[in-house]
């Protein structure tokens, strides 16, 4: 529905660098009665970091299961690395990396061993000692797993999920728990990777992280995709009317128009006091908070967006290769 | 190890082979299985313990009939290296793939290229390493403090040490496919040790481990009959006790080909139930 297919027929095989890095088309999977993914269609370009967006329960983590092979769907087709999930082999499963929603396992392994065997699975790994670097545990590489902290094992599980030098790598709510600082570090480390050429599928339920470092972002509700587009454009223009709230004698009333400028003028007209001042006004642009409210069906949301919505950086204007450096440069694929 | 960064390499760049992870998995498995003090100390002492306590208790009293009989001490360690080879293999490890399943170390293996095989490798090796240090425990035991004779000072020395090996290695891999196969029955990992120790435990009353075989009921002896262990014990005690002692077991022979043929079952039974139960994520988890 909000992705575009140009060649229909192509559906088949043909993992070429050109192709999608991800395709799927009518994805069902029902768990007994409940219809835990009810028809998503997705595309993820090769390069791109596209997250998927969505409240607990939505059918997120089943659908990136399915991709990472672990579960097998009732219906659709899914192309991962121009490869069937539900088939793929070991040849399939090195170009991948996966990070999984919560981790407490390897315990008694240190950071640099389990790196380090991990890096053997693979044909062509990253330098175990570099991965580590690039995940800021240098000081954690002679630590046992155990001892680490959330956001240090949640590294840890990053380093296993690219030491296998990934085409593309799967991360399931990397930075639940997180405290803002370390949220900050992680998604500098994201951004590295993409620049490294690594394609990134990321679900999320928080939107900051969507519109930090997605190209793209699907929302998900109940199933389905109910918006796929930049962050900054999802729901596109309408969702994001700006609102003109006045006081007109005492009461307060708003009004959402495509030309505020125009409303602002007549309203100085018709209620500007001495000071030429109208009471009570303000603009506001919903916030893509506002935005994802609606869109997953919160009533909250058209009820009050925030005043004077600070404009959000786009996602493409925050790729300074800040905070943990590049792993290994590559050149960016096509 | 790395290509050099700028040029990308082939994608056809080789897979590890699977003999070579499964090198690698076995010294994972050792490194982490060491370092877990309390399972290393439990399992490698529980036997020590066993055979040091009823070997002290009950002293002097001979092992047999009327006609003939052997020391305590020489009688309970076939039983207990054959309790050990039990507890480094079956034990071991239907609690660690159990625990393993829940806390996600076998949904994290099955996200990369490792062959499944070399996972079970690594945990062959592992049971290997741990059972032989575990029987030689025993063994420096026995002979040091127990003065128990060791096979290679009596009389058919080859011959002992032959049915030595193939009862332990039969043993060993008997015990840890089951152990696979257990490893399912848990529901969590926090479960396992609860469902699986008890079994261990009833299968060593009934099979000759802490008390002599011959001396048990006859329905039990033929309970018994039906589990590895009793078999393996009774493999042990072909090897470790003198010809005659052959007239104690109910059967009066040690039944080599029977205990061959019990072992080798159990063996395909574990490989056909483990290959067709094994999961490598938790039931809850879809």
């Amino acid at each position: 529905m909000t992705t575009t297919h140009p060649s229909p027929g192509s559906g088949g095989t043909g993992p070429g660098p050109g192709g999608p890095a991800v395709d799927v088309r009518g994805l069902r999977k029902s768990y007994g009665a409940k219809r835990a993914v009810d028809g998503i269609d997705l595309r993820v370009e090769r390069g791109e970091i596209f997250a998927v967006l969505g409240p607990n329960g939505a059918g997120k983590t089943t659908t990136v299961e399915i991709l990472e092979g672990f579960r097998h769907r009732d219906a659709g087709e899914v192309r991962v690395l121009g490869e069937d999930p539900q088939t793929a082999g070991r040849a399939w499963r090195s170009r991948l990396g996966v990070v999984l929603q919560d981790s407490r396992d390897q315990a008694e392994l240190t950071v640099a061993e389990l790196v380090r065997h991990f890096a053997t699975f693979y044909p062509r790994p990253r330098d175990p000692d570099e991965v580590i670097d690039a995940v800021g545990l240098r000081e954690k590489a002679r630590t046992r797993t155990r001892q680490l902290s959330g956001g240090q094992r949640r590294r840890l599980d990053v380093a296993l999920g690219i030491v296998g030098r990934p085409e593309l790598l799967f991360l399931d709510e990397p930075t639940t728990g997180f405290d803002p600082q370390a949220r900050r570090s992680f998604w500098a480390l994201v951004r590295s990777l993409r620049e490294d050429g690594t394609t990134i599928l990321l679900t999320t339920h928080y939107l900051d992280e969507a519109a930090h470092l997605a190209d793209r972002a699907a929302v998900v509700r109940a199933g389905r995709v109910v918006a796929l587009d930049a962050p900054d454009r999802l729901g596109g223009p309408a969702a994001r009317r700006p609102v003109v709230r006045w006081l007109d004698g005492g009461v307060r009333r708003s009004e959402r128009t495509d030309s505020p400028t125009a409303l602002v003028a007549s309203l100085a007209a018709r209620l500007a006091g001495p000071d030429g001042e109208v009471p009570g006004l303000e603009v506001a642009r919903p916030t893509l908070e506002d935005v994802y409210l609606e869109l997953i069906g919160e009533p909250a949301a058209g009820a009050g967006p925030a005043p004077a919505a600070p404009t959000r950086p786009a996602p493409t204007d925050a790729r300074t290769p800040d905070g943990p450096r590049a792993v290994v440069p590559e050149e960016a694929r096509p | 190890m790395t290509a050099a960064p700028t040029v990308r390499a082939p994608r056809a760049a080789a897979l590890p082979g699977t003999g070579r992870l499964g090198v690698e998995r076995t010294r994972a498995e050792l490194r982490a299985f060491f370092r877990e003090r309390d399972a290393v100390i439990f399992i490698f002492t529980y036997p020590l313990i066993m055979l040091a306590i009823f070997a002290t208790v009950f002293d002097g009293q001979d092992q047999g009939t009327g006609d003939y009989s052997v020391p305590f001490a020489q009688y309970f360690l076939p039983g207990m290296i054959a309790t050990g080879v039990m507890l480094t293999s079956f034990q071991s490890l239907a609690i660690s793939i159990a625990v393993e399943r829940d806390d996600g170390s076998l949904k994290r293996l099955r996200a990369t290229p490792l062959p499944a095989a070399a996972y079970f490798y690594g945990k062959v090796g592992l049971v290997l390493a741990t059972s032989v240090v575990q029987t030689a425990l025993l063994l420096a035991l026995a002979a040091v403090v127990y003065d128990v004779p060791m096979p290679w000072d009596m009389p058919d020395a080859a011959g002992r040490l032959a049915t030595f090996a193939w009862v332990f290695v039969l043993g060993c891999a008997a015990g840890a496919v089951c152990g696979v196969a257990f490893s399912s029955l848990p529901r969590s990992g926090r479960s396992a040790t609860a469902v699986i120790t008890p079994v261990v435990l009833v299968l060593q009353f009934i099979s000759g481990v802490f008390f002599a075989f011959f001396a048990l009921p006859t329905w039990m002896q033929t309970v018994a009959s039906v589990f590895p262990l009793k078999w393996m014990a009774q493999g042990m005690r072909s090897v470790f006790l003198p010809e005659q002692a052959a007239a104690l077991e109910p059967s009066g022979s040690w039944q080599h080909g029977a205990t061959a043929a019990v072992l080798v079952a159990w063996l395909v039974v574990g490989l056909v139930v483990g290959a067709r139960t094994f999961r490598w994520r938790r039931r809850d988890d879809g």
